[in-house]
């Protein structure tokens, strides 16, 4: 029994720490972000891209990417899609807007039965497909045209419209609304305007204070998603879970992993995060639409890709999706500061979907020593 | 060999519907022994193992653990009985580190106040002691399953059968899709977790392989026992002949020239 001196293959070759470094899931979007970031420094440097404002302005939009990215990308690692998050967008807007505005309820009561609403969809989205069998695409795909169905049917029916506006005075004086739709730092951003660190309005009624009045709650969100999500991913037993129910279900069920339930929480989370989104922008907006969040599951799984995430599930990486949601949020919002027409954003995306899949399946065969 | 059976399996009948796939077949593991289970394809090996993995029920017959009726409902309840079965190719998640599959279902977790935290450092030490005893060298233990042979592989499902406490241990078929060396090394591992006391139940149509590590063999044909018989009792030849039934074979090798 006490073999300890097995002898170290000779016919496998040292492997270089430069090497070992760059196969790792994060690697196409970490090349991405230094690329979008070089290439703008260069071509749009003095157009205000990078001073206080130009930086909230990509940052919030990168920071709407990444929010739903986290939770297509802890979905996709489990193995699985979900494609009604843009629907699931418009459809949570449409649901504060209506309980709120329409009912006339607080809007706390109005987030916190649509979180419940939403999560409840997301769960049975998940309970569908593991009970059926059936793939997530095609599970999903019809959640997508129900649940835009409904948001574009329930406010003709009750308000004649497909807008309903008016949110932000029902969120006035809220204790909840402003989680979701506040600022931080509002004196820290004053003092570097005092500072002379950042711009102040040089007239009008808000003359003398900072172009930029704090950090929005959007972008706490999303940081805040990604760290928990990476932590539960990377350094949990049910982060394990995630990535055994996305590698080979068969094998983890094998072993007593409880694939159904960890999927079924995946879309919850899927859900949650889409939630998050819409709670954000209505309360922004001030009001709710019946187009909101169109296109926004493609663009999630986009973000994830770039991140390094395998469509196949059981591996990718949420500082990955991040980075790919902060690629999107920089380019989109760099091209309008390049002057460069923004329908060039659409071609953008294609072409880095190509190049990140094509790394991705080339990362994975080396780890996985496929020849 | 007189130490008692840890399972003993009576005249076990398994129907599936119409189909009579186990017609009633006996099978007893001891301790410290390797009981190989020999059959041609569609014997029924996969259903006997099923059932006595809890995966499929008896339709007929008993059971015994440790002199004892049971009855499992469900792999889980095997497993925790102490009955580990290595599949062929679903035990690992190629894109998942050693370690990471090593702990699958069972991680050790570090408290940090009210948060666990998977406890990598006890979890990668674990894995590369229990790797080192079956005579394998990680290079890391988070390198990716994926880049271990395919005996490697079953020996990092070994490996971790017995380190989760194991009594009797099935492996289904490991060395069929394997090339001689890693043959050798799986059947090295075999004998090394036999000596630990640990019952081994090999599924084989290999008769070279069976004998190989085999102390007593049992022959599976048609979904019936055709006989157990214990090593030095049987010959290789005769083996053969009780798998695929006889006169047939005879005349196949003698047309092929050699022992198939």
């Amino acid at each position: 029994m006490s073999n300890t001196d097995a002898t170290v293959d000779e016919r496998i070759k040292e492997t270089s720490k430069l090497r070992k470094a760059l196969i790792r899931p994060e690697l196409g979007a970490i090349v991405g972000t230094v690329a979008v970031f070089a290439f703008f420094i260069i071509f749009a440097g003095d157009s205000g891209m990078f001073n206080a404002q130009g930086v909230l302005n990509w940052s919030t939009v990168s920071a709407q990417f990444m929010i739903i990215a986290v939770g297509a990308c802890m979905l996709m690692i489990a193995g699985e899609f979900d494609l009604s998050v843009g629907s699931m967008i418009g459809f949570a807007g449409m649901s504060i807007a209506i309980i709120s505005v329409t009912l006339g309820w607080p809007i706390w009561v109005a987030i916190l039965l649509t979180f419940a609403l939403c999560i409840a969809i997301g769960a049975l989205n998940g309970i569908i497909v593991v009970r059926t069998g059936l793939p997530s695409f095609i599970v999903t795909l019809a959640f997508l045209f129900i649940l835009r169905g409904f948001t574009i049917f329930f406010p003709q029916l009750i308000e004649r419209r497909t807008i309903i506006g008016g949110i932000s005075e029902a969120a006035e004086g809220d204790w909840l609304a402003p989680l979701f739709g506040g600022k931080v730092g509002g004196g820290f951003f004053i003092w570097l305007g005092d500072l002379g660190v950042i711009e102040v309005f040089s007239r009008g009624t808000r003359a003398g204070q900072p172009v930029v009045d704090g950090i929005p709650m959007l972008i706490i969100w999303a940081l805040g998603l990604v760290a928990i999500a990476h932590i539960i991913l990377t350094r949990t037993q049910f982060g394990n879970w995630v990535f055994a129910a996305g590698g080979d279900a068969q094998a983890a069920r094998y072993v007593g992993v409880p694939v159904d339930r960890v999927k079924i929480q995946m879309f919850m989370f899927t859900a949650f995060c889409a939630c998050v989104f819409a709670t954000c922008q209505v309360i922004e907006f001030g009001s709710a639409g019946a187009d909101r969040g169109l296109l926004k599951e493609f663009e999630a799984i986009i973000a994830v890709v770039i991140g390094g995430a395998l469509l196949t599930g059981g591996y990718g990486s949420v500082i990955g999706a991040a980075l790919g949601a902060l690629i999107f949020g920089v380019v989109q919002q760099g091209l309008f500061f390049a002057g460069v027409e923004s329908s060039l954003f659409r071609v953008f995306l294609g072409v880095i979907l190509l190049f990140a899949v094509i790394l991705n399946t080339y990362i994975r065969r080396i780890i996985t020593g496929e020849r | 060999m007189t130490t008692e059976p840890i399972i003993e399996m009576r005249n076990i009948e398994k129907h599936f519907g119409p189909v009579i796939a186990l017609n009633g077949v006996s099978f007893d593991i001891r301790p410290g022994e390797c009981h190989c289970l020999l059959g041609d394809n569609g014997a029924g090996k996969s259903t006997f193992i099923k059932t006595m993995a809890g995966v499929h029920k008896p339709t007929g017959g008993e059971i015994l653990f440790g002199g004892q009726a049971m009855h499992f409902d469900s792999p889980r309840d095997a497993m925790e009985a102490g009955i580990a079965t290595v599949y062929q190719d679903l035990a690992m998640i190629p894109l998942m580190s050693v370690t990471r599959n090593f702990w699958m279902g069972r991680e050790p977790v570090r408290k940090v106040g009210p948060f666990k935290f998977l406890d990598f450092k006890t979890a990668n030490d674990v894995t590369m002691s229990e790797m080192r005893k079956m005579g394998i060298n990680l290079r890391s233990p988070q390198q990716a399953v994926g880049t271990l042979s395919g005996g490697e592989r079953q020996t990092v499902a070994i490996a971790r059968a017995v380190h989760f406490g194991a009594k009797v241990l099935i492996l289904d078929e490991p060395t069929s899709a394997l090339g001689v060396r890693q043959t050798a090394n799986v059947l090295s591992t075999i004998d090394r977790v036999r000596k630990t006391g640990i019952g081994i139940v090999f599924i084989t149509h290999n008769v070279r392989h069976a004998m190989a590590v085999g102390d007593r063999f049992t022959v599976l044909n048609r979904g019936k026992t055709l006989g157990t018989a214990a090593r030095g009792e049987i010959t290789p030849e005769a083996l053969q002949d009780l798998m695929a039934g006889g006169q047939e074979m005879a005349a196949l090798e003698g047309s092929l020239g050699g022992t198939v």
